[in-house]
């Protein structure tokens, strides 16, 4: 029995590798191999697709682009949420279930409903093309989502935390830095992977926001998909790399993914 | 926890309200500012009342995408929900194994979307991908650019790949949670496996799962990026779900007020089925 428990996750976890297994392969193999030849492993070992990434200042800069906006977002998000996830789970006040409501529906709000409203709207206020256009847009569905997590964590630290520290003289913010902030560092953790995950993955928003100076590196690949037709193994080889920031943030937070989800909320 | 009414509370909200207000509301009028009127350019509208509601409504074509869509969320759903749960059930409980799954089966969530479309491609091509060679290899004749029903295939096995993951990891989270005792108890009893899925770990995961299909709802319904870059829509209109053709209409004809109305449409269709299920997952709170 124990030995079989083991075949379904290993099946599953075989079918995910495969089509990350061929980009990466297809990453190492020259544009005549992938054209002309059908195999599974490079016949010419070439990091041809690589060095022209690394060099050609318009594959390397919409890396750059991408994590400078995430970052931004990331920080944005958790900081407004911060503040919002305590006042939610420590007090009631006017229109708080509303307003909760109300927050969880822009996490709800297609991206295509807001796609040419944001390009006018970021127009008309002299943002279009810039990292903090994309970084603010970001914080549409990143805030709800950092709120509603927060909000958990902080909901499982007793409420006697605050009163205690409030009857040994602390003031309200010095509890907050000093206190209240370093019991949750695990969630405020996890938060920040949530917020830079979905900011990572987002494309819709990020290239109808940007057109040359703060391109994501996501829409750097659309284009050359689309224009220069089959330079299929660059194209692979900027998806490869794509995936070594998420793979990195995961490691870190490798401990607490179930605990994060444990709370339901994501 | 009981909580404290404290109106002040209002001034930690304030940054949150104001940044997403910022995003949602002003954004919102433009859209509803469209969807009533008739623009030329220049800042000229012309007043037009419902009409453009009435013309989507009564449109084939946004019949046809709404109709599309639903299916293909009901299929993802129908499949995603239960293969989660069962891999959930089979991962290991602890030692190495635990991260092990955890981060090799989170990885296609960190994937870029368009990422996701790009390597399904490639992966999917009937001459060069493994996919769609290793089919073409086995006598199936297999071509997603072509026949419609190989792109609904590559769409939702893509989407699967993308997503089940997400089911595995909270139905995991939501197992986790459940006590050695209930397990004891269940073999002091003398339940079968079936009892102890239906009678124990079902009720358990009950809340996670609510989260887990709310979640797969309203991102299958919104899906853009990953089927735009995989078939774009096509062959013809066979995968142009409600945000393709939504994105089509607006940003590739400017068909500005239909589309406005579409969106608000779109918009509310996704609101009310989010309405009635974060309803019933309070209504379940409060049970507990």
């Amino acid at each position: 029995m124990k030995k079989v428990k083991w075949i379904v996750p290993t099946i599953y976890i075989i079918f995910l590798m495969l089509p990350i297994y061929w980009l990466l392969n297809m990453s190492f193999k020259t544009t005549t191999e992938i054209i002309n030849t059908y195999t599974l492993w490079p016949k010419e070992f070439t990091l041809e697709n690589y060095k022209t990434i690394f060099t050609d200042s318009t594959w390397y800069t919409g890396y750059l682009n991408s994590i400078y906006y995430v970052v931004m977002n990331t920080v944005i998000s958790v900081a407004a949420a911060l503040p919002a996830a305590y006042a939610f789970s420590r007090y009631k006040f006017l229109g708080d279930k509303h307003l909760f409501f109300w927050l969880l529906t822009n996490r709800m709000a297609p991206p295509a409903v807001f796609a040419l409203p944001f390009f006018q709207f970021y127009s008309s206020i002299n943002l279009f093309d810039t990292h903090v256009a994309v970084a603010l847009s970001h914080c549409l569905f990143n805030i709800p989502l950092a709120v509603w997590i927060l909000e958990g964590f902080m909901s499982a630290v007793p409420k006697e935390l605050d009163e205690t520290a409030y009857v040994d003289g602390y003031s309200f913010w010095r509890f907050f830095f000093k206190i209240f902030i370093p019991t949750i560092t695990a969630g405020i953790g996890i938060t920040m992977f949530f917020c830079f995950m979905f900011s990572w993955v987002e494309l819709l928003l990020a290239k109808t926001l940007t057109a040359v100076a703060a391109k994501p590196i996501a829409a750097t690949m659309t284009r050359t998909a689309s224009t220069s037709g089959y330079e299929l193994g660059l194209l692979a080889a900027a998806g490869s790399l794509t995936i070594i920031p998420g793979a990195i943030v995961i490691y870190f937070v490798r401990n607490y993914i179930a605990k994060g989800f444990a709370l339901g909320r994501v | 926890m009981n909580k404290t009414i404290n109106q002040k509370a209002w001034f930690f909200v304030i940054p949150v309200f104001v940044l997403v207000a910022f995003n949602a509301v002003i954004p919102l009028m433009t859209v509803v500012n469209y969807a009533f009127q008739e623009t030329f350019g220049n800042n000229v509208f012309m007043w037009e009342g419902t009409r453009w509601f009435k013309q989507i409504m009564l449109s084939e074509r946004f019949h046809a995408s709404l109709g599309r869509q639903f299916l293909f969320t009901f299929i993802i759903l129908f499949i995603q929900i239960p293969l989660g749960i069962a891999i959930a059930l089979s991962m290991p409980k602890e030692g190495m194994g635990v991260p092990v799954c955890l981060v090799l089966m989170s990885m296609p969530l960190l994937i870029p979307w368009n990422v996701v479309g790009a390597m399904w491609n490639i992966f999917a091509l009937p001459d060069i991908g493994f996919l769609g060679h290793s089919l073409n290899a086995l006598g199936f004749d297999y071509n997603f650019t072509q026949q419609i029903g190989d792109a609904w295939f590559t769409t939702i096995l893509m989407d699967v790949w993308h997503w089940t993951s997400l089911v595995v990891l909270l139905s995991y989270a939501g197992l986790q949670s459940i006590q050695p005792a209930y397990y004891q108890a269940a073999e002091i009893d003398g339940a079968s496996r079936w009892a102890v899925f239906t009678k124990i770990e079902l009720p358990k995961m009950k809340k996670v799962l609510t989260i887990a299909i709310l979640l797969r709802f309203m991102d299958s319904f919104m899906i853009y990026t990953e089927p735009f870059v995989l078939t774009g829509g096509g062959p013809g209109n066979a995968t142009a779900f409600l945000s393709i053709d939504l994105v089509k209409m607006a940003l590739g004809q400017f068909d500005l007020g239909p589309a406005a109305a579409m969106s608000l449409i779109y918009f509310f269709i996704v609101l009310l089925v989010c309405w009635v299920f974060y309803t019933l997952m309070m209504r379940n709170e409060g049970n507990q």
